[in-house]
């Protein structure tokens, strides 16, 4: 394994039923995540994927390229733009995974995580310790 | 420095419904088997299914009378996780909030709150650290 090699890729498909979904398993009932008039006038683009839900789904291909062979250490993001879930197409969302960093205790998965052609999530690290 | 919260028990299906809702698909998440034989008492949650509990500390934070935070004005800027070890369905977990540091940045102000996630034996799990952007209402 060497720097810059990809590790995981996975391609996951949003729709508003996710949101709701994820709404419920995490508690966080935010209506601009499930109602376009609320996303409307807080001046939003239209109803937008939780930053949770990003960022738990874009480290899952590491989770199972992971398997048993390790345990996540860390994972940090920044939320840098919002992934605008529409009702009838929903938001496609691309995560590649690759090896940031490597010594003897960690190593460094850089995951960059694209929405229609743009990054969402900034410095998107997730620390594993490989047995 | 808040108030210990009350503690959350996590529970075998809370875990598959949270693995499900963020696309999880790892035996160890759904099946007890599995996790069993990986060396775990019972499923094990996601990586970011401290959030679940770290709601309740965040839940204070924007409760604080004198805190002048409106939760309509607040963005999620970013967040981390640093795990002493993974949970598992049966962990009863206790959170305690820090408020670590506070800037201000061009009109819009940065909080960021660190959560301790403690099991019953005290044990560090996880802490969860957020940072939320509240936009200035000018």
């Amino acid at each position: 394994m060497n720097v810059g090699d990809i590790v995981a890729e996975r391609t996951f498909h949003l729709t508003r039923d996710s949101l709701v979904r994820y709404a419920g398993a995490s508690g966080d009932f935010n209506p601009i995540h499930y109602r376009d008039d609320v996303a409307q006038s807080v001046g939003l683009p239209g109803v937008l994927a939780h930053g949770m839900l990003t960022m738990g789904l874009a480290v899952q291909p590491v989770v199972d390229w992971l398997d048993n062979r390790g345990v996540v250490l860390g994972y940090g993001v920044r939320f840098t733009r919002p992934v605008v879930v529409d009702p009838v197409d929903g938001a496609t969302v691309t995560v590649v995974a690759k090896v940031g960093a490597l010594d003897e205790s960690e190593t460094r998965i850089d995951l960059t995580v694209t929405y229609a052609d743009a990054t969402v999530l900034g410095k998107a690290q997730v620390r594993v310790s490989l047995t | 420095m808040f108030p210990a919260t009350a503690p959350y028990l996590v529970g075998r299906e809370k875990v598959r419904e949270f693995a499900r809702a963020v696309f999880a698909t790892s035996p160890l998440n759904f099946d007890p088997e599995a996790a069993r034989d990986a060396g775990y008492d019972d499923v094990v949650a996601p990586p970011t299914f401290p959030v679940v509990v770290q709601e309740a500390t965040l839940a204070q934070l924007l409760a604080e009378p004198d805190g002048g935070i409106d939760f309509s004005l607040v963005v999620h800027g970013e967040q981390s996780f640093s795990y002493s070890r993974p949970i598992v369905a049966g962990d009863e977990l206790v959170a305690t909030l820090e408020v670590t540091s506070i800037k201000s940045l061009g009109g819009n102000s940065m909080v960021t709150a660190e959560s301790t996630i403690v099991d019953a034996h005290g044990a560090h799990v996880v802490t969860a650290t957020s940072t939320l952007v509240v936009r200035g209402d000018s």
